[in-house]
């Protein structure tokens, strides 16, 4: 197994554990949590190609690297905008849930009633 | 590999396009430093200043007839990043200045600056993130590489998710954590399509990439990845979890933002996906799932907007539906000879469309916005008599409406002709079905509406607040347009699409979308459309009207569990593998 393989392989794990994550965990910051453990996946993969597509001689792609960077300021941006939200959320109801399902129907969507 | 004739020079009027993303940045942080006090002004003066800048641009592609191309820092792609204002670009940066102008004039008395005062944080927040969502939205239309593309679409995600919190009540906060949520989602998948091509083909550029791409695993997976993502972002049926609460939940002006703009990024970066990146690796059976989401999107749609009680998320479903008619062109524009998506008449209309739907879709907004700032209330109805109240925003309530049903003469007409004619031209005669249909979706809610807001009252009605003249005539100005757009597209559109709208068979198309129109409203509205004060639910009606009735509460629970964040999740992988298969699977050999 080369070292891409690898790297390759956690990437994978990485995206498809933040999209479980994602898609179960009822509370908001588990959500959070996982939108960051897929956002890694994500740049682990980008990573290992950039030291794949390495030209002779240099330790790896630099435009990867700079992309990457600039996608880590993003998903920070995107976190902490998050987590203000459900902190403000938690303050104003006492609560920190997403759910229509059940019992916030009402608030909402006041479209029902 | 090398890249066949991309225009790697930057063009004269270059320097435009970076203006048009700069100056409403640079209005953002300025209005952050000088404060709430005149956060207004400087939005405003940015406005007109960045309209100018949106005719320039017209101006400069319009004089060299090519595409318009700027280099950051003098660097070519891949290792740099090009700007490009095409065709496409150019008509919805024209598109998105004048409706965010009108907006903002709409927005003048919502939003006033009052220094000091504790409730000035909406205002202010307000006029920033409006520039923010326009610089957001200029930079995906003319960013000319999917990483650019990337930071564009979140920071339109950024600045529109607090605008649906403006008011910040515990609802709006947890609509907003919803979309933002959701849409994260979204880009993560539309990242790691990025990152897939990236390392396939070491470029991002769309012209480099478009010269290079070639069907096979990795561009199956990419595009199947990115489109999930990117319809996730534009709330297309079944994805739409976040989009009715957080539409109808927001201030009117930003909900204008939200539904007439902020969707289109989305959905204009699924069309630059599929029209200008991988032309040839879509296949017919993937753009008919696309199309035929589009058609669920606006029968659902439609169906519970007829039922909704509240004007404002009547509007915000019927946002939904109309996201749907975007989504109608990807089939019509298959070109079966060639096996690629081809630029013509199908993309003409879908463009027109969009366009027409952005100016209508706003006034739309902001006359409920009107009428429920007016009424205190927006319930629809408690209405009658708001026609003699406020006779200008009904007015414009109207037109919008008319726009978005096609009839002649508005834009969406001349869209849903050349959609049409592509329908004709393809054989695929179900989508003329779908096309005349939901017209007369639309024609329904519109009529539900309007005979609701013209019924008499032996009183008038009371009004508890006076609204701007201003705004008014803001919201009209926009359904005006949206309705002469008809006339401005017939420029470098053959004027035969226009014929004579008293000529026997288009009056007939007309008299038939409206009366179809106000039969669904008749059969499948909570309150009956011509029956007087009763509800729906104490008069038992006949069997006929029972069962319609029962259809419209079905497709509300149908809504209702498709709006689960686990059912809306699974969609969405659901829709990307399908996307995948179809695009492995679908090709004609």
């Amino acid at each position: 197994m080369t070292l891409f393989t690898l790297f390759g392989l956690c990437a994978a794990l990485l995206v498809g554990l933040g999209l479980f994550g994602l898609m179960v965990n009822p509370h908001p910051l588990r959500k959070i949590l996982a939108f960051n453990v897929l956002g890694t996946g994500v740049f682990l993969l980008f990573g290992a190609i950039a030291q794949r597509g390495a030209a002779a001689g240099m330790g790896g792609d630099p435009v990867p690297q700079a992309l990457l960077i600039t996608g880590i300021v993003v998903a920070f941006s995107a976190t902490a905008l998050a987590v203000a939200l459900l902190q403000r959320l938690f303050d104003v109801t006492g609560t920190a849930t997403l759910a229509n399902d059940a019992p916030a129907q009402v608030s909402v969507n006041p479209g029902e009633e | 590999m090398s890249p066949v004739a991309v225009q790697s020079v930057t063009t004269p009027g270059g320097l435009l396009l970076v203006l048009s993303v700069l100056l409403p940045f640079a209005g953002v942080l300025i209005g952050l430093v000088l404060g709430a006090s005149s956060a207004r002004r400087i939005a405003l003066v940015t406005l007109v200043v960045g309209l100018g800048i949106a005719i320039g641009i017209a101006a400069a592609w319009l004089q060299s007839g090519a595409t318009v191309v700027y280099l950051l820092g003098g660097w070519a792609p891949p290792l740099g990043i090009a700007l490009r204002a095409d065709d496409l670009s150019v008509v919805m940066l024209m598109a998105v200045a004048v409706v965010i102008v009108g907006i903002g004039i709409y927005a003048r008395a919502d939003f006033p600056a009052s220094p000091g005062a504790p409730e000035a944080r909406a205002p202010f927040t307000f006029w920033l993130l409006l520039l923010a969502v326009w610089g957001s939205l200029n930079l995906v239309f003319v960013s000319g590489d999917l990483f650019t593309l990337y930071v564009a679409l979140e920071l339109l995600t950024f600045a529109a998710v607090p605008l649906v919190c403006l008011d910040g009540r515990g609802e709006t906060l947890r609509a907003a954590l919803r979309y933002l949520l959701f849409a994260l989602c979204g880009s993560l998948l539309y990242l790691l399509g990025a990152v897939l091509i990236y390392g396939a083909y070491g470029t991002l550029d769309i012209a480099q990439l478009a010269a290079a791409v070639q069907p096979g695993p990795v561009t199956w997976t990419v595009l199947a990845l990115m489109t999930g993502g990117l319809l996730a972002k534009t709330a297309l049926f079944p994805l739409h979890i976040w989009l009715p609460p957080a539409h109808a939940g927001a201030p009117a002006a930003a909900s204008a933002i939200l539904s007439a703009l902020v969707i289109k990024g989305s959905w204009f970066l699924v069309v630059r996906l599929w029209f200008d990146v991988m032309p040839g690796v879509v296949t017919l059976p993937a753009a008919q799932l696309l199309g035929g989401l589009g058609a669920t999107a606006i029968v659902v749609g439609s169906i519970v907007a007829l039922r909704q009680v509240r004007l404002k998320l009547l509007v915000a479903y019927s946002t939904m539906a109309q996201i749907g008619y975007l989504f109608l062109m990807f089939p019509l524009a298959f070109d079966a000879g060639s096996n690629t998506l081809a630029h013509g008449s199908a993309l003409h209309g879908g463009l027109l469309q969009a366009v027409s739907h952005a100016t209508a879709k706003a006034s739309m907004f902001m006359a409920a916005g009107l009428i429920y700032a007016a009424l205190g209330h927006d319930r629809i109805a408690d209405m009658a008599g708001v026609a003699r109240a406020l006779p200008i925003t009904v007015l414009a309530f109207g037109l919008s409406g008319i726009a978005l049903m096609g009839v002649l003469p508005s834009g969406a007409y001349l869209a849903k002709k050349l959609l049409l004619e592509a329908a004709d031209g393809s054989g695929q005669w179900w989508w003329t079905i779908v096309l005349q249909g939901g017209a007369a979706f639309t024609a329904a809610y519109v009529v539900l509406v309007l005979v609701s807001v013209l019924r008499r009252r032996p009183a008038p009605v009371p009004v508890v607040k006076q609204v701007s003249r201003l705004s008014e005539y803001a919201a009209l100005a926009l359904a005006v347009s949206s309705l002469l757009l008809a006339l401005a597209a017939l420029g470098p559109l053959p004027s035969t699409l226009l014929s004579n709208p008293l000529v026997p068979g288009e009056l007939l198309t007309t008299v038939l979308v409206i009366l179809g129109g106000a039969l669904l409203a008749q059969g499948l509205a909570q309150r009956p459309l011509l029956g007087s004060g009763q509800s729906a639910t104490s008069s038992a009606g006949g069997p006929l009207r029972r069962a319609v009735l029962s259809v419209g509460v079905a497709f509300e629970q149908m809504d209702d569990f498709v709006r689960r964040w686990s059912v809306a999740s699974l969609s969405l992988l659901t829709l990307a593998l399908l996307f995948g298969g179809l695009l492995k699977f679908g090709a004609t050999t």
